[in-house]
Order: structure tokens, then C-alpha cells, then sequence
């Protein structure tokens, strides 16, 4: 799920249950989010770690 | 003020007894508690019972080791047998505890004597103690402001002289930011080494127990009795000019108060002039830290609180439930991330630290703040208090090394500020060791306290 996708899912479902308030609260998170999700330890599944393709070069 | 130390000496030495020196915790308490709020519960006649007890096995011969007749306050989140445990929330109504936190229990053998619960944050969800179902604890220093938090009645009463010593938690830094904010020594020990059964949990991964103390040498003496081991004594320092320190620049030294700078930098200068060795490292994905720290203690804690959030919403504070809620929308797979950045932090932390016998930090960027501030100004920009609080203490929860504030001067407002060292995991001797050899350099003189206990 994208970041865009999940917040505009959150924000509807926190005011849907009548807290409104949390929207703010819930753009903050967001943006915590997209920083974990840029972070260089993330591992994909397109994209060897740097030790495992040193090893199969080896 | 009376230190657990010279308690002790001049307890043996017949000079004072317990029961005189809980009366004393017991009247600052009813003499200051008005204003502080520092304490939920005061035990006065359990107190007392103890602490006659205490006099009483002392003087025939059954010594239970240092903290034998000490009075100490205990924060309102671990379980005491025969009182609520309130965690500050009216959540927790009617909830009485059967028996002690495994914690609690080791403190009772070691012949501690308990004067009261304190205030908290509530659930020790937060660093200001605002929001707690008992009204916010203040800062003996300033009533206007803070004293930190979670645990903030605790670091209250043993700056105003209502206890010894108190027992904390420490999950995202609430052990040492209360005790940088009041001015008193904090320990987190390394994550795992004292029990938190028995205490209710914030985030079962992030969550420690430990110390709040005047000196680093009633630290170690309070925690060695949280684990079981009631009769040891503080391990000899280090000498100064083996100790290596590292100071890491990166993230950690970009968001300071001036003052709060200027206190730390003196503080490394003292330490080098007499001998310590002190370089400057960076450590890699210090960036990332504070998503991590926040996806895993929102996740954490949602878990817990998820069916009374739902059942009884009305029972929390309305800062605390919002931010409750708010870990409900974390995803899976990123609570997975974090998690796998938490083991890169660390190996990040524990490769700075091969080296090194510590890290040394500000521990808050800032004095404490203002009760009711929101925002706070840092140098020219403006920060989240909440956000700048946890900053500089949340990484070694995340990363469960120990770590120890200790009060490093105070600001021209006459605000307490401090620094922390932090040493490798599940080693909280060496890090004492290393904190007994610095603590006369990095404490100039010793914050005032408005307690007069012991004369």
C-alpha cells in the first residue's frame, strides 16, 4: 500500500469512527513513514544485498 | 541532602535511624506535595512500619545491606502488593495489585522503605507528566515548568528531598529526562537486565527499569538491589586517564540549546583536562532513528491499550488516547521496517562503542520546558517539545544499550542540565565504572535542592 493510499484511508476511517483530530496526528505518522521507507537498510526483492552479490561474484 | 551513602554510614554509626529520616521524607512530602504533585499515593503508616522495622533489625545484628531502612518513592506504574497501580489513568479504576513487581519485591528483601507513589505521565505515554488523571507533577527548581517525564513525580521527590532514591521506567527516555530536567543521576540500565514483570508495560520491547539517585554511586546501589542483589557495593571507578569516551557528532549535536551546549562543552573540557580520552565519531543511520522509535512504541502500544480504547475511551486523557490511536494505522510491513532498522542501530552503536568504554551526549537538548508548551525555540528554530525531548535518549532504547544521565551544570536561569554517557550492552558495571570516574568532572558543583533531609 503507498503512503498516499494508506493516509487517505486512515484520515476517512479516523473520522468515520468520530475522531477527526487524529488526521493531523495521522499526516505526522505519514511522514515518519515515507522516512522509514527511504531508509538504505530496507531490503528489496529486486536487489541483492551488497555482501550476498560479492559472494556469488566470488 | 542526605545521600543512600551517608544514610548508611551514619545509620550504622547510630547517628540517625530510619525512622527519623522517613519522618523527614514524610514532612517535605506534606509540606511540599501541594505544589509538586509529585506523589499519587503517600504510604505514611506503612512507612513508618518499615522503617521501625528497619531500626529495629539493624540493631539486632540483621543487616540487609545499603538500602536497608532507606525510604524510597516508586513511580505508579509498578505494582506494589495492596495498592492500585494507577499508571496515572483513570483506565486503571478499582485495579489493586496482589502482589509486588518482581522489582518491587527485591527492594522489600533489601530492607527499602516504601513512602508513596508517584506521578506520572499517563501510561507513561509522554515526557512532561502533563497528562496524567492526577494533574501535572512541577519542577522543584521552577513551578512553571516541567519535571520531565514519564517519570516525572519521581524525579521530582527525590530533587525536593521527599525520598532517597526512586524506581523508574524507561522506554523512550523517562527515567533520564526527568532526572536531566530536575537535576539528579537517572540509570537505564541494558535492556533485559532488571524485570519488568509486574510493571505495566508502554512497549514490552523499548520498556527498562531503573534508578533515580543524587549520585552515580546510589544509582549503582539501587540497581544492584533491583536485581536481587541487595549487598553489593559500587564497583571502583575507572581511572580517569583509562577511560576512553566518544562524542558522537552527527544528529546528536545538531538540535541544542545554547546553554545546554555550552554546559556540555565545559563538561568534556574538565573530563579531558584531567585525563580522560575523548574523540569524535559519527554513527551511520543516526537519521533514522526516530521513525524506527516511533513505529515500534505506536504498534507497541496499541496492542496493549486496543480493547479499552474501545471499551472505555472516555477513561484516558485526551492527548494520550489520541496518540493511542493513532498506533492503530501503523502497517505491518512497516513495523517490520523498523525493526529491521532497530538491529542496524545496534550494530551501529555497538560498532562505535568497540573503541570506546562509552558515548558521551546532552541528554536533553533543551531545559525543561515550559508546562503547557507544545513547541519550544532551539537556536533559531522551532521544535515539538515532545519530539526535541526524546531525542537524544529514545536510540538507546531502541538499541537497549545502558545509559546514565548526570547533572552537568545549569543554565543562567539556574535550570539543571545534564549529560549521558553510554556504555556497551549488557555491561551497566562497566558503564558505572566509567560514570564513578566521571561524574566529579562533569558535575561542577551540586544543583541546589529545596529538600533539607539529614540535615
Amino acid at each position: 500500500m503507498t503512503i498516499d493510499v494508506w493516509l487517505t484511508a486512515a484520515v476517512a476511517d479516523a473520522e468515520r469512527r468520530g475522531l477527526p483530530e487524529l488526521k493531523a496526528l495521522l499526516e505526522t505518522l505519514a511522514r515518519a513513514t515515507s522516512a522509514l521507507r527511504a531508509a538504505d537498510f530496507n531490503e528489496r526483492a529486486d536487489v541483492p544485498r551488497p555482501g550476498k552479490r560479492l559472494e556469488a561474484r566470488g | 541532602m542526605l545521600t543512600i551513602e551517608e544514610f548508611g554510614r551514619r545509620l550504622r554509626a547510630r547517628e540517625i535511624s530510619s525512622a527519623q529520616t522517613t519522618e523527614e521524607c514524610l514532612e517535605r512530602i506534606d509540606a511540599d506535595n501541594p505544589r509538586l504533585n509529585a506523589f499519587i499515593r503517600v504510604t505514611a503508616d506503612e512507612a513508618r512500619r518499615q522503617a521501625h522495622d528497619a531500626d529495629q533489625e539493624i540493631a539486632a545484628g540483621h543487616d540487609r545491606g545499603p538500602l536497608h531502612g532507606v525510604p524510597i518513592s516508586i513511580k505508579d506504574l509498578l505494582d506494589v502488593r495492596g495498592m492500585p497501580t494507577t499508571a496515572a489513568s483513570r483506565v486503571r479504576d478499582g485495579h489493586l495489585a496482589s502482589r509486588d513487581a518482581t522489582s518491587i519485591a527485591h527492594l522489600r528483601q533489601a530492607g527499602a522503605v516504601f513512602v508513596g507513589k508517584t506521578n506520572l505521565h499517563e501510561f507513561a505515554f509522554g515526557t512532561t507528566n502533563e497528562d496524567s488523571a492526577f494533574g501535572p507533577a512541577r519542577n522543584p527548581h521552577d513551578l512553571s515548568r516541567s519535571p520531565g517525564g514519564s517519570s516525572g513525580g519521581s524525579g521530582a521527590s527525590v530533587a525536593a528531598g521527599m525520598a532517597l532514591a526512586t524506581i523508574g521506567t524507561d522506554t523512550g527516555g523517562s527515567i533520564r529526562i526527568p532526572a536531566a530536567a530536575c537535576g539528579i543521576v537517572g540509570l537505564k540500565p541494558s535492556f533485559g537486565d532488571v524485570s519488568t514483570d509486574g510493571v505495566v508495560p508502554l512497549s514490552r520491547t523499548l520498556d527498562h527499569v531503573g534508578p533515580l539517585t543524587q549520585t552515580v554511586a546510589d544509582a549503582s546501589l539501587v540497581y544492584h538491589a533491583l536485581l536481587g542483589d541487595a549487598h553489593a557495593m559500587p564497583p571502583a571507578p575507572l581511572p580517569l586517564h583509562a577511560v576512553r569516551l566518544a562524542i558522537p557528532r552527527n544528529y546528536f549535536l545538531d538540535v541544542l540549546d545554547d546553554e545546554v551546549r555550552a554546559r556540555f562543552d565545559e563538561a568534556v573540557t574538565r573530563l579531558c583536562d584531567e585525563g580522560a580520552h575523548v574523540d569524535e565519531i559519527d554513527i551511520h543511520h543516526a537519521a533514522d532513528i526516530a521513525p524506527v522509535y516511533l513505529h515500534i512504541v505506536l504498534a507497541d502500544a496499541a496492542a496493549y491499550h486496543a480493547a479499552t480504547l474501545e471499551s472505555m475511551p472516555e477513561r484516558y486523557t485526551p492527548n494520550v488516547r489520541i496518540r493511542l490511536e493513532m498506533g492503530r494505522y501503523v502497517l505491518a510491513e512497516d513495523y517490520v521496517r523498523a525493526l529491521a532498522g532497530r538491529e542496524v542501530l545496534r550494530r551501529e552503536v555497538d560498532a562505535a562503542l568497540a573503541q570506546h568504554d562509552a558515548l558521551i551526549l546532552p541528554t536533553l537538548p533543551i531545559p525543561a520546558p515550559a508546562i503547557g508548551a507544545s513547541t519550544v525555540l532551539v537556536g533559531s528554530k522551532t521544535e515539538p517539545v515532545r519530539n526535541v525531548m526524546l531525542r537524544l535518549t529514545q536510540p538507546f532504547n531502541v538499541t537497549g544499550h545502558p545509559a546514565i544521565s548526570i547533572p552537568s551544570g545549569r543554565t543562567s536561569a539556574g535550570m539543571p542540565c545534564a549529560l549521558q554517557l553510554v556504555g556497551c550492552r549488557n555491561q551497566t558495571d562497566a558503564l558505572l565504572k566509567v560514570a564513578l570516574a566521571c561524574e566529579p568532572h562533569i558535575t561542577p558543583e551540586p544543583v541546589p535542592r529545596s529538600g533539607k533531609v539529614g540535615g
